[in-house]
């Protein structure tokens, strides 16, 4: 580098994660421009048709050309993305408007052809559907193609060099397939997302990538040292020596953790002597799912439907909610997905609910409590959740339960909810499973009482441990207090593992401490067999569980048992 | 004319990949044949106009086929959507 470039931070999206760092490689697509030139008579217009077809099939040799070479590499990595390419080419509709601007506007194939093509990208940049949206890359590099050859000017083979960053707007599906994906450490890119071409090839390839950077990236100029942390989404230019040095440590964690994840991804979680745990994960949205599959979780142990309700205007209807419910049902298959209906209130707020504001939300009208009293509100997820429950393996869930007769309302709930659905002969899973949160210390102590209603626990720690603790773990002052292994905690843990299992009631985990290596074996040790957690923890406790034993578990949490305080609980487990 | 009705159950709806496919299923039948969802009508001899219509796993469609092959065409069709599109992957 010959001049001194100050240090910048990009953000944007992170869509294949991992840490790069290198030099820049700029790609600037060059926009076609219209000629302006207007044809003359029927003859021209006719001649202008036959440069159109005669363009198509050049480009179509070209793709298939390229669809032999990738046979000649013995791979077919992309061969789908040119196959469809020769769709997109020999369109009847692309060449049906084609023809129709060159005829009835006069003008050229090559004027009229950039006309079509901008307004089927922005046709499909304006779709709902992320993926959908995606394609626009993919009309836009069929147009591009055809144009090339209507314009005569011949394609450009880049040299990239070894372990480069690229940055560029968005890499087109045809550049992404000619990339020599060896020599690209990493991308970087102005638009795009998850579902760009760029974004999928690079999560396939381990490439880590960053999406939608926006006009920033400019700035980045070619042989720029280039910090790119496609977790994060972010993009480092030029920055100092101790950056470079903490990225480089990150990168060096990160290639640990993906090859503890390679190397027990298709490992069974079972014990050393033998005893299989289930691993589970937490999610939010139906994409979520892949993350799922890829780090080996079993099944989903708690979705969270909040989504569906905030940040917005309106409640979600029946049938959106159904379509958010079905798509997951769709995705997951056969295996088991947990569904926790509404927690809203506390500190997820919809406004439109014209919930008000209160002294303490954590206390106040929150979860069932909202949904026993605005049965509305709750009957259309009931519906919408059994409804779908017909496409998948679903499990149902109740928040913040405190007491025996709030489960009974909720379950009553749901049992004129299913009368319903089966007077007007919607099918729903007849044997779908309902179980509760345990959450409330209340719900906790008299898990006994709560056994006999239920189909399972679930046992929320966050909830619990401040509701036990008394303390809000957003307040700095007094989120020291704030720890799942209190001595109280984990008594109340404790009890309801051994009253679930002495009434034969499934019980899981869906808190953060499920998800913390340090507390699987005394976990393991208390009785729990089902972790839900984020998808990402699922190796790490996957690794636990595959080196202790439960003889090893049990002494661990009889040993606790002795010891007085959070710390020394902790010191031994970390010891021993 | 044969028409009937899909609810398409793959997770995804009609992608890019099966939608290749299928252009060029139809393609090989000289009778004009459409995909209808909700109040829009297609033909399906276009990638454009599929994914246009942006099809999602829940959808219901049905398809429309007309001319002289129609019965071939029919029974082909049928068996594309029941080998990849009506089946929810249970992968």
């Amino acid at each position: 580098m010959t001049t001194t470039k100050e240090s910048t931070r990009i953000e944007g999206i992170g869509v294949s994660p991992g840490i790069a760092l290198g030099q820049a490689f700029v790609i600037r697509r060059e926009a076609a421009v219209a000629t302006g030139i207007r044809v003359n008579n029927a003859m021209e217009v006719a001649d202008e048709i036959g440069y159109f077809d005669k363009a198509v099939s050049r480009s179509v040799a070209e793709v298939e050309a390229l669809i032999a070479e990738l046979a000649n590499r013995g791979t077919d990595d992309g061969l789908d993305i040119l196959e469809t390419q020769i769709e997109f080419l020999t369109d009847p509709q692309l060449r049906g408007d084609t023809v129709q601007k060159i005829e009835q506007e006069l003008k050229t194939a090559h004027d009229a052809l950039m006309e079509v093509t901008d307004a089927l990208v922005q046709l499909f940049l304006r779709m709902d559907d992320a993926y959908m949206q995606a394609r626009h890359a993919d009309i836009r590099d069929a147009g591009d193609r055809i144009l090339r050859h209507l314009s005569g000017s011949p394609h450009t083979q880049r040299v990239y060099p070894q372990g480069c960053i690229i940055i560029a707007d968005d890499l087109s599906p045809s550049d992404t397939i000619a990339l020599d994906l060896t020599l690209v450490a990493g991308f970087a890119t102005q638009t795009g997302g998850r579902m760009s071409h760029a974004a999928i090839v690079a999560k396939a390839r381990g490439i880590p990538a960053v999406a939608g950077c926006g006009t920033a990236l400019n700035g980045v100029d070619d042989g720029d040292f280039v910090v790119l942390d496609g977790l994060a989404g972010q993009v480092l230019v030029c920055p100092d020596a101790e950056t470079i040095g903490i990225y480089r440590e990150k990168q060096a964690h990160f290639a640990e953790q993906m090859a503890l994840l390679r190397s027990l991804r298709d490992l069974p979680a079972v014990t050393g002597d033998g005893c299989a745990v289930e691993l589970l994960a937490n999610i939010s949205e139906p994409d979520d799912l892949d993350q799922v599959i890829e780090n080996g979780g079993e099944g989903v142990g708690l979705l969270r439907t909040e989504l569906l309700f905030m940040g917005r205007d309106a409640l979600p209807d029946e049938d959106e909610q159904f379509a958010f419910y079905q798509e997951i049902a769709l995705k997951a298959g056969k295996r088991p997905v947990t569904i926790r209906t509404i927690d809203i209130g506390g500190d997820k707020e919809a406004p439109y609910l014209g919930l008000p504001k209160e002294e303490n939300p954590f206390l106040g009208y929150r979860a069932i409590r909202i949904c026993l009293d605005r049965t509305d509100i709750f009957k259309t997820q009931l519906r919408a959740i059994l409804r779908a429950s017909a496409f998948g393996n679903f499990k149902i869930m109740f928040p913040m339960i405190g007491s025996v007769q709030e489960v009974r309302a909720a379950k009553a709930m749901m049992q004129q909810v299913r009368v319903e659905l089966e007077n007007d002969g919607i099918a729903f899973d007849a044997g779908m499973q309902a179980g509760i949160m345990i959450e409330i210390p209340a719900a906790a102590v008299i898990a006994d009482l709560l056994a006999k209603e239920v189909d399972f626990f679930s046992i929320g720690t966050n909830d619990l441990i401040q509701y036990t603790l008394a303390v809000d773990r957003m307040n700095d002052q007094v989120a020291p207090l704030y720890d799942g292994f209190h001595p109280a905690v984990l008594r109340l843990i404790a009890r309801v593992i051994e009253e679930a299992n002495r009434a034969g009631v499934p019980v899981s985990m869906c808190g953060e401490l499920a998800g913390d290596p340090l507390a699987t074996r005394l976990l393991l040790g208390m009785g729990l067999r089902a972790f839900s957690m984020s998808a990402v923890s699922i190796p790490w406790i996957k690794q636990q569980v595959r080196e202790t034993t439960l003889a090893d578990a049990q002494y661990v949490f009889e040993a606790i048992r002795g010891l007085d305080t959070a710390g020394e609980i902790r010191d031994f487990c970390k010891n021993n | 004319m044969i028409s009937k009705d899909y609810t398409i159950l793959a997770p995804e709806g009609i992608h890019a990949r099966p939608a290749t496919a299928l252009v060029r299923l139809v393609k090989k039948f000289k009778s004009g044949i459409s995909l209808q969802k909700g109040e829009k009508t297609i033909q399906l001899n276009s990638m454009l106009n599929i994914l246009a219509l942006s099809t999602k796993g829940g959808d219901q469609v049905s398809v429309l086929i007309d001319g002289e092959d129609e019965e071939e065409a029919a029974s082909a069709i049928d068996v594309f959507f029941t080998e990849h599109l009506t089946t929810p992957d249970h992968t």
